[in-house]
């Protein structure tokens, strides 16, 4: 049952061959089981799991009075457990970003993502360790300690949405919620061997969704295969008029073009990620990948993203910036951390943030704010802005050659607890793959596509605007010929 | 040596929208605190802004009221500053590209007139409040008016006294509660100026500037200027330079004392709101708002100057506020521009009068524009006198059922016009005031008005006076 997908769970449920309580009670047991070691989960209230499954089981008695696999299409998450990030705020649960600041923050409403969630019947099961505010490579920067790469828990999961990406590579979840700034959803999902897809900015709604960088923010779906992503991100998009970056477009089905079959493809492969500073490990599993689409009637062709170079620094003035003022809103005045003692408003405020944040989120405020300043803003954030259009202007002309673009997603599998951590720009420099998709806007995913030295290696695929059905397509198709994406990890039962 | 004053004002003008400017809580004032404050006014974790498109509505009317240009892109921007009533740790206005530019309006001071330029208006924000008093040496913050949406209105270095200042304070209140986009209650801060002054010797370049904040009345305004102004003449006359800074005045001493110095002034940080989209506004959308707007003050000032034949001042004070102007209008519909003059006489003059002494708005008027017409046809027909209209008018102010006409009826206040009928009351007026006439005809002209006043008195105030005037003179001749 753990192995099932998501369609698998769904024809089970409404053929009453498992109650959605059994089935995540099921997870949970795993969960009280792995999670100690794992740390993956932050949050966990059993009680209020069951009764959210017990609420299913009764709708699934309803529309499922046929117990036909067919009755599930019409609600096809109905019933199947899902773990959320913690950086969507759940009513009635702790939503804490992964921060002291928000350690006992009880979120008053749901995320946009968990309302659509929860609408479509899906069971909680807990929420989900990440680095701070989002802001981290490696899952180290959490309040909470750090998740373990359940391939090897000397490891790192990645970051930021490191906890998700762990709960579902040890199945202790079917399928997980993450966001990705920078690199979030991709970078853990390629360490941990998951398929992670970064919707195109504005597909799904932030609302609720604890923000880091605005303009680079977007949630999406971490799961199994594409299959399942597909399945997700039909629940998670959609228009949202409480977010005004929220796109109106008319409602997709993301499964939609999946069986297609991938004859006359035009895969593209920028030079600049094929040239210098990846594994050969990664290299060699990421060609082995290409070899298959070429098998499956894809063709390649080289392009180029000329700067590309460039997307890490910019990304690292622009979202800093962004966050050093999202974050000012944690000043100990309504909610979040205070600190005990202050002897003046100034006090209580650098005693709070002093306090309550931790020091990768201090070094960005400081760097975002720094940035910002009268003098330096021109230099800086307005250059940054400007090398952001280059970048998009570069996808745009890669896109003229090419339908979907593909290449590694890190340049390294999981590294080792602490290997990066004292240098900053090491661990910045693991999202340098995935970076300029965010600044662009575009789409972007991870499928696992081999292992370097018993670690699972991700496969980029990043496609235009609006491009997810046909990224989706392409990973199918790839894995219905393989089977990284079946593997798991030893020793976490069956 | 004489010294210039150069003036520039800052008005917040709180825009007269359903709910606030980025979260659908309501603005209503004197709500419980922290009642009328949503998950996105108080800044909880994840939530968003979005736009209400009524204030955009309220921006578009202001700018086309003062001429002035509506941008077609507007961009939105974060202020960063930490103060405990700014939830967010910023406030989001319009910094570099605001809604509105340019224009201006023209403002009166004695005889003279002046046009005084805009520099821009931008749409924003409001902060919540911090409440100092009854916690016992901390700090309540009321977050009710967190997020109410404001216009910024700031002018050129245009004005160079007091007087100028608030003349332009007050027609600008006047534009916008006429357009309907501010109540402009200033007691409860609808309304509310920031004054920068500096002073310098005639032609020399400007002088170093303060701002006076949060002035929230025109006599305020008025006495802060004034004081600002003299200070800053005797620093310098006292060898002293001035710096910038930002003060506040005290209405208890009606002084002015720094708040902050240019040295301490924040670095805002500046940069475009990515929660929200450039604010675009098409042609299309500009025509639609043009076309809901009233006649404007200026406009209708002159058009009821040229069609009523009325003084530059007649037609001013009657277009102070779109409420009497449209009283007015009312009353000359019903009595006919050949009346106009004194319907503005009555408009102005009595009803005025009757309702600042009964603190009444013209809404409430006891009077309806259509029954003091009704009143007004009856002076302009020769029926009521002046002196007998004022009787009229105060029964139709206590009995608000009744109409001039009836009154006239039932307290036979009807003029006597009728020649046959005055002669042979002053007939014996003049038999019973001998010694009055014999004065008369000796010269004294005092000794006629007391006899038409003896006529008037016989008649019970009715008998037409001038007639009582013609006759009596005909028959002492």
């Amino acid at each position: 049952m753990i192995e099932a997908s998501l369609k698998q769970l769904s024809a089970a449920l409404a053929q009453k061959k498992i109650s959605s309580v059994e089935l995540t009670t099921l997870f949970l047991d795993r969960i009280e089981q792995y999670n100690p070691t794992l740390n993956a989960f932050i949050t966990l209230d059993r009680e209020r799991t069951l009764a959210a499954a017990r609420a299913a089981d009764a709708q699934l008695a309803k529309v499922g009075a046929g117990g036909t696999a067919a009755a599930g299409q019409a609600a096809p998450l109905l019933g199947i457990p899902l773990a959320h990030k913690d950086i969507f705020c759940t009513a009635g649960w702790r939503t804490t970003c992964g921060s002291k600041m928000l350690a006992n923050f009880v979120s008053p409403y749901d995320a946009h993502v968990v309302e659509r969630f929860s609408n479509a019947g899906m069971v909680l099961l807990g929420k989900c360790n990440m680095d701070e505010f989002a802001m981290g490579s490696s899952n180290e920067t959490s309040h909470f300690g750090p998740v373990k790469n359940p391939w090897d828990l000397t490891c790192v999961p990645g970051g930021s949405s490191g906890g998700s990406a762990t709960a579902v590579a040890a199945r202790l979840t079917p399928a997980a919620t993450g966001t990705d700034t920078g690199g979030s959803i991709r970078q853990p999902a390629a360490l941990c061997g998951l398929t992670g897809l970064k919707p195109t900015y504005g597909v799904v709604s932030r609302y609720g969704m604890i923000a880091f960088a605005s303009s680079l923010d977007q949630g999406g779906p971490m799961a199994k295969s594409a299959e399942d992503c597909a399945l997700l991100l039909n629940a998670m998009a959609g228009f949202d008029p409480r977010d005004s970056t929220s796109l109106e477009r008319p409602a997709e089905d993301y499964s939609r073009d999946l069986e297609k079959p991938l004859a006359g493809l035009k895969i593209g492969l920028p030079r600049e990620f094929f040239a210098e500073g990846m594994d050969a490990g990664v290299r060699a599993a990421v060609e082995a990948a290409v070899a298959e689409y070429r098998k499956l009637g894809a063709t390649t062709v080289e392009v180029g993203l000329p700067n590309s170079n460039l997307s890490v620094p910019a990304y690292y003035v622009i979202a800093p910036a962004e966050a050093s003022s999202n974050l000012s809103r944690f000043d100990g005045v309504r909610y979040g951390h205070r600190a005990p003692d202050y002897a003046d408003l100034n006090d209580m405020y650098a005693k709070s943030r002093a306090q309550g944040f931790g020091a990768e989120v201090k070094r960005r405020i400081l760097i975002g704010t720094y940035v910002l300043s009268h003098g330096y803003y021109d230099a800086y954030y307005l250059k940054a802005q400007k090398i952001r259009r280059l970048i998009a202007a570069d996808f745009a002309a890669a896109f003229k050659e090419c339908d979907v673009i593909l290449g590694p997603t890190t340049p390294s599998p999981a590294f080792k607890f602490g290997a990066k951590a004292a240098d900053p720009v090491q661990m910045y420099l693991s999202d340098i793959y995935t970076i300029a998709v965010n600044l662009a806007g575009l789409p972007g995913m991870s499928i696992p596509c081999g292992f370097d030295n018993g670690l699972p290696v991700g496969l980029q695929i990043v496609g235009p605007w609006f491009g997810e059905a046909k990224m989706l397509n392409v990973a199918h198709q790839y894995q219905l010929l393989t089977d990284w994406h079946r593997r798991m990890p030893s020793g976490l039962g069956t | 040596m004489s010294w210039e004053v150069v003036i520039g004002l800052e008005t917040h003008a709180q825009l007269q929208t359903r709910s606030k400017i980025f979260s659908g809580a309501a603005i209503a004032f004197g709500a419980a605190p922290n009642r009328q404050a949503c998950a996105v006014d108080i800044a909880l974790p994840g939530v968003l802004p979005v736009l209400n498109r009524e204030a955009v509505v309220c921006a578009i009317k202001f700018g086309l009221a003062v001429g002035a240009n509506i941008a077609p892109r507007s961009i939105f921007a974060r202020k960063n500053y930490f103060y405990p009533d700014l939830p967010k740790g910023y406030q989001i206005s319009q910094f570099e590209t605001p809604v509105v530019s340019g224009g201006g309006l023209t403002i009166r001071v004695g005889d003279a007139e002046k046009f005084v330029h805009l520099t821009r208006a931008h749409l924003e924000e409001d902060a919540g409040k911090s409440l100092h008093e009854d916690f016992h040496g901390k700090t309540g913050i009321d977050l009710n008016r967190a997020g109410t949406p404001l216009l910024e209105i700031v002018t050129e270095p245009d004005m160079c006294s007091s007087a100028e200042a608030v003349a332009y304070a007050k027609a600008l209140h006047a534009l916008v509660t006429w357009i309907g986009i501010c109540d402009g209650n200033m007691q409860e801060g609808s309304f509310r100026c920031d004054a920068n002054v500096s002073v310098r010797r005639p032609g020399a370049p400007l002088g170093t500037r303060r701002e006076v904040k949060n002035l929230n009345s025109f006599r305020f305004l008025q006495q802060a200027i004034d004081y600002e102004i003299q200070w800053q003449i005797n620093e310098i006359e006292e060898g002293r330079k001035i710096h910038q800074a930002t003060v506040l005045f005290d209405p208890d001493t009606g002084e002015t004392r720094t708040m902050r110095s240019k040295e301490d002034a924040h670095d805002y940080r500046y940069f475009p709101d990515p929660d929200l989209l450039p604010l675009e506004i098409t042609a299309a959308w500009i025509d639609e708002v043009r076309s809901g707007l009233p006649e404007l003050p200026q406009a209708m000032q002159q058009r009821l100057a040229s069609d009523y034949a009325l003084s530059p001042y007649d037609a001013a004070t009657l277009t102070a506020t779109r409420e009497i102007a449209g009283y007015f209008e009312a009353v000359v519909a019903t009595a006919g521009a050949t009346n106009a003059k004194l319907c503005a006489n009555w408009v102005m003059g009595e009803l005025v009068a009757r309702l600042n002494r009964d603190e009444l708005e013209f809404s409430a008027s006891p009077v309806s524009a259509a029954r003091l017409a009704g009143m007004i046809l009856r002076i302009a027909d020769g029926t009521l006198s002046s002196k007998l209209a004022k009787e009229v008018f105060e029964a139709l102010w206590t009995d608000t059922a009744t109409s001039a006409d009836s009154v006239i009826e039932a307290r036979g206040l009807r003029q006597v016009s009728d020649a046959a009928a005055i002669e042979p009351i002053i007939d014996a007026v003049l038999a019973a005031n001998a010694k009055s006439v014999e004065e008369f005809r000796a010269g004294k002209d005092k000794a006629f008005n007391a006899l038409v006043g003896q006529v008037m008195k016989a008649s019970k105030g009715k008998a037409n006076p001038q007639q009582v005037h013609d006759l009596l003179r005909k028959k002492l001749r």
